[in-house]
């Protein structure tokens, strides 16, 4: 047994109990989030934490029931901006754009996931607030005094400004899933289609979306995780105050990761406040996971062929 | 009924049906097909040969304007179908590819059901009836010899079938929407021999109707079904005529080297 | 017949008119921070730390927050890589192609990359309690290089499966260990790709404010130690933002603008290098 095969083996070995780390670290966070929440947990019941709108942490009422409609909401309102800008984007950059265009448009999709969640959030309060404010707000409040429109919050920091800054921060996501995704259908299914005399379009949408349908349904589940999660963003524009639930994409909304950015200082002053923004945390971890499961599991099936 | 009056189509017609002047392909700085004139006639089958990379696919993508999809690819001279010229800019280019009926290398069935992948092609140019499609499916699949093999399980996904299956499936699909000509590219080289035959004796029997050009690298095959061989050799157009004289009596070097299975020794086209 | 025509126009003109939407809006978001960051931007901002009064408009700069964003960010990265490093050629050297142990970790690294950071950075709080530790710059680089890791060993991952199998072959009927074959060969050959991973993640990381909140805290002071608060970029123009001052608002956007700038010079230079790496693979 020499050096080098003896070191081979304690490579091996250490590589591997790193793998294993890397497996067990998402179930490690899991414990530990799960393991601070227990003093809530053991106190409220879980319904109670999740539904109830009663937020009064100095009286011990700590429901998350606000804060998750909040966020649905938001991101509700990205997604319904996100999903039809980013597939049309997508297909026009993999099926109609030109070669150089499509070299162009990768980079620049790249660039933009890289940019700090931060900028985004700094664009969303010099451009987006006032545009909500002075434009979207007044005009379609006066037009259409009704759900989902009507509002008295005219400060444009609301959920539909938070729901923009966060569709264009989860539109490259988007995009480049379904771009690869729409890379991986083989080119002779569209010439298949096109030889008897399909138009590009009904290629795309007969043929085309059909095959990659679950991978599409993949890369929004996987923006939709993303959108969930944001923080720093949303805490930025979506306004963050204390609101039973939004009644309008004009109404200030206050999402959960928001919230547990904002109770930081506080949170160790009031008995069992730091268990209840842990917990927040718990929820938060367990959604998005499941959506990235979901979303990547379909991927790792789609790309390997089974569907 | 419906042969009936295509044969009568054509007798009116005075011109071959494809006719290819000039045409220069490129890919990028790449020439793919160089300078070829070409008439192709009609109700016979015309084999593409030549050593691979010579241009074959190209030529038979030229004409249903496939080599479009193709990234900076630059087309000069004219394809004239029916007396039009295709590469137009005013040439409805879905009319002309539902014309051209494709059977490619590896059979391409839809991600969709049996029926579906017939209907798909008739439903696109607006038949809506069920009836109408019902009929058009079945005697699509009865005429590729099909039927009696699917007729239980129209609704299942066309994925399942065999290989050979899925190329007479594209055939039937491919016919559904009743084209003038047939582009085959080396349709059988998938395919196991059994297959493989079935799809020749089928062209020996649509040549009636149609005009068929067939690329194929098996020079047994074009000897079995071709009526006219055209030998492409690096993108340029050595020698055309009817097979038995390109085959049998080639008139040029490179042609009996590249028949013999010699190297063809003069590289310059 | 006319119909199809019509939807097949209908759709390219919205096809076109969401990307011109999506890329008119991000080249706003750049022209925005360029617009309202460079007025405010000055060299004084960027060489002295926060003086007293600063939020209020007072004396200052930014350069606690940009020093501690680079020490965080070279700190979370040399970590991050430490680990992904080994992980990926494991992954793709010592294990099979279909072995399920690389699967299973491919797919929890997933996972991991969509955990948001916020969770990072309670989780990181809830290891900090458990241990006792305060809000540091140790404690905020641990947190921020989980963050970071799932992003650079994915994207190292993808580098790495570009590699030739051939190369790996070649290495091994030398006689070369795996090992070896790893380390001598393989990171050699991939080189440029692998540094272009680490770029991104680090460019990721500084970016980050989430995962830092609880765990770096913030400080006006220059880091000087590793127990000790420190500040980020990103939280530096979120407090600035938040301030009623005009003024502080505007040195908000000249922090944005230096975030920016550096995150995006620090991906151009990944992708120039990830390039270099391209030329050199045998196809």
């Amino acid at each position: 047994m020499d050096v080098r095969k003896l070191r081979d083996s304690l490579a091996r070995r250490s590589m591997f109990t790193l793998s294993v780390a890397v497996l067990s670290l998402s179930f490690l966070m899991a414990l530990g989030l799960y393991q601070r929440s227990r003093p809530v947990l053991d106190r409220i019941s879980l319904r109670e934490l999740l539904f109830s709108t009663l937020w009064q942490p100095a009286q011990g009422h700590f429901g998350l029931g606000a804060f998750i409609a909040g966020t649905l909401w938001v991101t509700a309102i990205a997604m319904a901006i996100a999903i039809p800008l980013s597939l049309l984007t997508a297909i026009y950059l993999s099926e109609y754009a030109h070669r150089r265009t499509r070299d162009l448009a990768k980079p620049v999709v790249d660039l933009l996931a890289g940019i700090s969640p931060v900028v985004y959030g700094v664009w969303g309060v010099v451009a987006v607030v006032p545009l909500v404010r002075d434009h979207l707000m007044p005009f379609f409040s006066a037009r259409f005094p009704f759900f989902p429109f009507r509002s008295d919050n005219f400060t444009g920091y609301c959920a539909l400004s938070g729901g923009i800054v966060l569709a264009l921060m989860i539109s490259p996501i988007i995009i480049s899933v379904t771009d690869e995704v729409l890379r991986t259908v083989p080119q002779a299914i569209r010439e298949a289609s096109l030889s008897v005399g399909a138009t590009r379009w009904q290629t795309v949408k007969h043929a085309v979306l059909r095959k990659a349908r679950i991978g599409i349904t993949a890369a929004v589940i996987l923006g939709l995780s993303r959108a969930f999660g944001e923080t720093m963003a949303v805490l930025m524009v979506c306004g963050c105050a204390m609101r039973v639930t939004p009644h309008s994409v004009f109404d200030a909304a206050y999402p959960l990761p928001a919230l547990i950015a904002n109770t930081y200082g506080e949170m160790m002053s009031i008995p069992l406040y730091d268990a209840a923004v842990l917990m927040a945390a718990l929820v938060l971890f367990a959604v998005t996971t499941l959506f990235n499961m979901a979303g990547w599991g379909i991927l790792l099936r789609f790309e390997s062929g089974d569907m | 009924m419906n042969v009936e009056y295509r044969m009568e189509e054509i007798q009116l017609e005075a011109f071959p049906h494809i006719q290819v002047q000039h045409l220069t392909v490129a890919y990028g700085g790449h020439v793919a097909l160089d300078d070829i004139s070409i008439d192709i006639p009609e109700r016979c089958i015309t084999a593409i040969i030549g050593p691979s990379g010579c241009g074959k696919t190209t030529l038979l993508k030229s004409f249903n304007r496939l080599i479009d999809l193709q990234d900076e690819v630059t087309v000069k001279g004219r394809i004239l179908i029916d007396g039009e010229d295709i590469y137009d800019p005013r040439t409805d280019v879905s009319a002309l590819r539902k014309k051209m009926g494709l059977l490619s290398q590896r059979p391409q069935v839809l991600p969709m059901s049996i029926y579906d992948n017939v209907a798909y092609g008739c439903r696109i140019h607006g038949i809506k009836s069920r009836r109408t499609l019902d009929k058009i499916v079945e005697r699509e699949l009865r005429s590729a010899s099909l039927w009696e093999e699917v007729k239980d399980r129209l609704r299942s996904p066309a994925a399942r079938l065999s290989i050979g299956q899925q190329q007479r499936l594209c055939l039937a699909r491919g016919l559904a929407v009743e084209p003038e000509v047939i582009l085959g590219d080396e349709p059988t080289s998938a395919l196991d021999p059994l297959s493989a035959e079935r799809i020749e004796r089928k062209f020996l029997e649509l040549k009636k109707d149609y005009a068929i050009v067939l690329v194929t690298h098996i020079i047994r095959q074009a000897r079995r079904l071709a009526d006219y061989v055209i030998f492409l050799y690096l993108g340029k157009l050595i020698e055309h005529g009817p097979a038995d004289e390109v085959l049998n009596r080639p008139k040029h070097a490179k042609t009996r080297a590249y028949l013999s299975g010699h190297f063809i020794e003069d590289a310059s086209p | 017949m006319a119909r199809r025509h019509v939807e097949e126009g209908v759709f390219k003109v919205l096809m076109a008119g969401a990307a011109l939407i999506l890329a008119a809006s991000l080249a706003l978001i750049l022209g925005t921070i360029l617009f309202k960051g460079l007025p405010a931007l000055n060299v004084a901002m960027l060489i002295s730390a926060p003086k007293g009064g600063y939020y209020l408009g007072k004396d200052g700069g930014i350069l606690n927050a940009i020093l501690g964003s680079l020490a965080i960010g070279f700190g979370s990265t040399a970590l991050a890589l430490a680990l992904s490093l080994p992980l990926v050629l494991y992954l793709n050297i010592y294990l099979k192609k279909r072995s399920r142990l690389a699967l299973a970790v491919r797919f929890f690294l997933d996972v991991l990359w969509g955990i948001p950071s916020i969770v990072y950075g309670a989780f990181g709080f809830t290891v900090m309690m458990a241990v006792g530790m305060r809000a540091s710059l140790l404690a905020g680089t641990l947190t921020l290089s989980l963050v970071i890791l799932p992003i650079m060993a994915r994207s190292m991952d993808e580098v790495l499966k570009m590699v030739p199998f051939g190369l790996k072959e070649t290495s091994a009927a030398m006689g070369a260990t795996r090992f070896e074959t790893a380390f001598k060969v393989v990171v050699k050959q991939a080189y440029p790709g692998l540094l272009a991973a680490v770029l991104t993640a680090f460019g990721r990381g500084i970016g980050d404010a989430a995962a830092v909140l609880f765990t770096a805290s913030y400080t006006d002071f220059l880091p000087y130690s590793l127990f000790k608060p420190v500040a980020t970029l990103p939280l530096a123009i979120f407090f600035q933002l938040a301030t009623p001052f005009p003024e502080v608002q505007e040195r908000g956007y000249a922090s944005a603008l230096v975030l920016t700038a550096l995150i995006l010079a620090i991906s151009l230079t990944a992708r120039w290098f990830g390039r270099r790496f391209t030329r050199h693979v045998i196809r």
